[in-house]
């Protein structure tokens, strides 16, 4: 069936199955294929994106209930060439191994610090648990979490 | 069962190093543009490529060790047959290559894993790719080094006195001349087979490695851009779905696939008693699974509840590496009699997964009847020939290409996914990608050897060991041996009929000996009231263990604390693949539940190559280790796997994560090992010795606390 989803402020146009998932319409049928398979039990997080800000997993979502809402995936974080203040964050600390899983742990974490920009080491670690390293990147990530609060800080200082 | 994937390939790598390498020069330089190649070969290749029996003349040699490209614009390619999947060899071994070449690290790429381009490689595991690989490449880059400082030497028609090589450049340092590698590589396409006896630089002299250069394309994996095999699209490129067994060793009694026509563009392959669907869409090919009717008749099978006494009752005869091993040195039964404290113990491990977060995947393609798989696996050669047996083809007709992978564990050896995407690929006439799903990952790969090890000690008043017996029943010999001093012992492996399909784990049985054999010593301590850390060091001669043993206790503050009921400090030591690791863990305990607060861990694997790199790697492995430590662990009855979830396998999350504190001890004056495996090997028994000083429990099985302390 056709429908369309805003994905990363752009309307596209999808011809997919009925039931198919939102994460196999973006991988599959968007070509966005940050957005990765982990578990498809909502378990791991490797297919976390943005839902009007909120973080949820794509593999529990058929991609045509969420028609209209504002979807962001990892591709769409980046402005203009510039990392976004998460994934820069990322790279500088770098916390990921395989980086299998980061794409989702910054979608989560990016989620997090719009709505609590100063969060505390437990508010990180509560928000984040339902993100899996298997590598077991985790206080490399809670380190660039913390560093992505003070770079978007600054950032916000130096934009007024 | 037989060991699907034994210890004896981590034993062997030497035994096929040599690449038959079929690629013409012409289509190698057409490849990566004009330049220079320079291979590495042993006396013997090099002397025959200068006799009768060179091939065509544009040929390459045909027995390279190992070679680099120099391009026209100084930026150089290092051709390996080792994979990434995690472990920052992309990064670690361009900084070694950067290092003897002396050019700016950012200007040496890898091309990996990839069959028809890359070196023969047995593959990526055993903690090999530092010592071996990195020494290899090493070789070639400082023999290209001194190939570079000839040629500038000529250009200057012999004028200039001892030419040094510098960022990426030869100098001439009594007049200050320089000529850049690419003037020197520019408008050539040449090849130069060299010995390799150029001097590599000792590591106190390193200026690259040694250092914490960032991973290399890390901007790729924060904005989505690097594409694993799961992420690659073909043209035409169909989606593939499996219908597996309904148990293990089933056979297929019927199979009725007509019902998948009603799924437009769908196909099934009926094939013995391999059954699978592919379809133009995901949701599709789930469909269309779902559609075939299948029987399947399975024979009766051991469950978990079983396991412990079935591995010990079904030994089985077997020769090699994977065969028993038994080691004795004194005598066990004399030394009896010495003993004033005597002890026996059994110690057990659970199967568990790897549950990489990229499950196995594969993207089969065939043109012209050769076969091109793009594959996750860590061991690409293998996967070619696995394809290649399993369709009849000569070597050179399949192409394995390994995308840096979703992480693989030990997990990856195998390459039943690239064979079933191909066989779907044949079938439909066109590409086909097949991932495996979760359940599929947790059921159809193989499992970390489960094992029985039953120790017994005996020690003089003042502590002195006196003998140790061990009997490790299935888990594996690696690290069996005790790095104490005991005059007498007797050590065995004893391989047994396995119910579950098992095969290599990161570390493979070396957590499992470090748990047994480190909680036992714990156990020895406490009868003979000695601190476990002075009991290991009275007991201990090798200065290399003994170091990292006083630079964890010290960073931790080993006996500085009391242990109270809720809070308990263990620690935990070894040696393996050429690594010594020393962990101590402090444990809290709230009623039933248990968690690791901190962790110090000191780890020498010779020279630091890339410290930040390196950490990552030590800091993982004791996360991950803490899973197996904890409460991994694989249920099963009659041939079918009973939690295979994520939801039910509980892997650790951010909530389980201690703190964790490395410590490198960075040995200059020593070469530089493997570190993916080795550090996942103290952290179950330091927090088996932590809960049991809080407690005084003692836990002999891993997972430790899969329900907390409720029994």
């Amino acid at each position: 069936m056709v429908f369309t989803l805003l994905v990363n402020g752009a309307q596209s146009r999808v011809d997919a199955p009925e039931n198919e998932s939102l994460l196999y319409v973006l991988r599959d049928h968007l070509q966005l294929t940050g957005t990765k398979y982990g578990c498809g039990e909502g378990q791991c997080g490797a297919c976390t994106v943005l839902l009007d800000g909120t973080p949820v997993r794509s593999c529990r979502i058929q991609a045509r209930a969420v028609a209209g809402k504002k979807i962001t995936t990892i591709e769409g974080l980046e402005r203009g060439g510039e990392l976004d203040p998460v994934q820069q964050a990322f790279l500088e600390a770098e916390a990921f191994q395989c980086g299998y899983c980061t794409p989702g742990m910054i979608l989560s974490a990016a989620a997090l610090l719009d709505h609590t920009p100063n969060p505390t080491h437990e508010q990180i670690i509560q928000h984040m648990d339902g993100n899996i390293c298997r590598c077991g990147t985790y206080p490399r990530i809670v380190e660039a979490v913390e560093r992505a609060a003070e770079l978007k800080r600054k950032t916000k200082h130096a934009t007024g | 069962m037989r060991r699907v994937d034994s210890e004896l390939a981590q034993q062997d790598s030497i035994s096929r190093l040599r690449h038959d390498f079929d690629l013409d020069r012409r289509n190698f330089f057409k490849l990566l543009g004009g330049g220079m190649v320079v291979g590495i070969a042993a006396p013997h290749a090099l002397s025959q490529e200068s006799g009768a029996r060179r091939r065509r003349g544009d040929d390459m040699p045909n027995t390279l060790d190992s070679w680099l490209h120099i391009g026209e614009d100084g930026q150089v390619t290092v051709f390996t047959g080792k994979v990434e999947m995690g472990q920052n060899i992309r990064t670690s071994l361009a900084q070694e290559v950067a290092e003897e070449l002396r050019v700016p690290v950012d200007t040496v790429h890898l091309l990996m894993g990839d069959t028809d381009l890359t070196p023969y490689d047995m593959g990526t595991f055993g903690s090999r790719t530092t010592p071996q690989m990195g020494t290899q490449l090493r070789k070639v880059a400082a023999s290209a080094r001194e190939v570079l400082i000839q040629m500038a030497a000529e250009r200057w028609n012999g004028t200039a006195r001892d030419p040094i090589a510098e960022n990426g450049k030869i100098r001439d340092p009594k007049t200050g001349r320089t000529i850049t590698y690419a003037q020197l590589t520019h408008g050539q396409k040449l090849l130069k087979v060299v010995l390799a006896d150029a001097p590599v630089t000792p590591a106190d002299r390193w200026k690259i490695a040694g250092t914490a250069v960032p991973k290399k394309d890390g901007r790729d994996f924060v904005t989505g851009a690097h594409k694993y095999t799961s992420d690659l699209i073909l043209p035409g490129m169909l989606h593939g779905k499996v219908i597996r067994p309904s148990a293990f060793h089933a056979r297929l009694v019927s199979c009725d696939t007509s019902p998948v026509e009603k799924v437009p563009g769908a196909v099934a392959v009926h094939d013995g008693d391999f059954v699978a669907v592919a379809a133009p869409d995901k949701a599709d090919a789930e469909r269309a699974a779902s559609l075939v009717r299948a029987q399947w008749d399975a024979p009766e099978q051991p469950s978990d509840r079983e396991l412990f006494p079935y591995l010990k009752s079904h030994p089985v005869e077997a020769t090699g590496f994977e065969g028993n091993e038994q080691y004795v040195t004194g005598s066990v039964e004399q030394a009896r009699t010495q003993a004033v404290k005597v002890l026996e113990g059994t110690y057990t491990v659970a199967y568990i997964a790897h549950t990489p977060l990229e499950p196995r995947a594969a993207v089969a393609a065939w043109k012209d009847g050769k076969l091109t798989v793009w594959t996750g696996t860590q061991r690409p050669f293998a996967v070619r020939d696995e394809l290649a047996g399993a369709f009849h083809l000569p070597e050179d007709s399949v192409r394995v290409i390994v995308p840096d992978t979703g992480s693989a564990y030990g997990g990856k050896h195998t390459g039943e996914c690239a064979v079933e995407a191909a066989r779907l690929a044949k079938a439909a006439g066109k590409p086909v990608k097949l991932v495996w799903s979760r359940a599929e990952e947790f059921t159809w790969a193989y499992f970390r050897p489960a094992g029985v090890i039953d120790v017994k000690s005996g020690a003089k008043a003042d502590g002195t060991l006196v003998f140790w017996e061990y009997d490790n029943y299935n888990s594996g010999p690696a690290a069996m041996h005790t790095p104490y001093e005991v005059p007498n012992q007797r050590i065995a492996f004893h391989p047994a009929d396995t119910p579950l399909r098992q095969g290599s784990y990161r570390s493979l049985a070396a957590a499992a000996n470090h748990f047994a054999r480190e909680s036992h010593m714990d156990e020895l301590s406490q009868a003979l009231n000695i601190d476990p850390l002075e009991f290991r060091m009275k007991n201990l001669k090798d200065d290399r263990l003994r170091a990292v043993y006083e630079a964890a206790a010290d960073k931790f503050g080993w006996g500085k604390t009391k242990s109270t009921p809720t809070r308990g400090f263990g620690l935990a030591g070894g040696f393996e693949k050429g690594g010594y690791i020393a962990t101590c863990a402090e444990v809290a305990i709230d009623r039933d539940e248990v968690a690791v607060v901190r962790v110090v861990q000191a780890f020498d694997c010779g020279a630091v190559v890339n410290p930040q790199g390196l950490k990552n790697q030590i800091s993982g492995a004791i996360v991950q280790g803490l899973g197996g430590a904890m409460f991994e662990a694989i249920h099963f009855d009659n041939g079918k796997i009973l939690n295979p979830y994520l939801a039910d396998y509980r892997v650790p999350r951010f909530s389980d994560a201690p703190q964790i504190e490395v410590v490198l001890v960075d040995r200059k004056d020593q070469k530089s090992m493997g570190a993916g495996e080795t550090p996942l090997t103290g952290i179950a028994p330091a927090v088996a010795n932590a809960i049991f000083n809080a407690s005084g429990i003692r836990l002999r099985s891993m997972p430790l606390v899969p329900n907390g302390m409720k029994a």
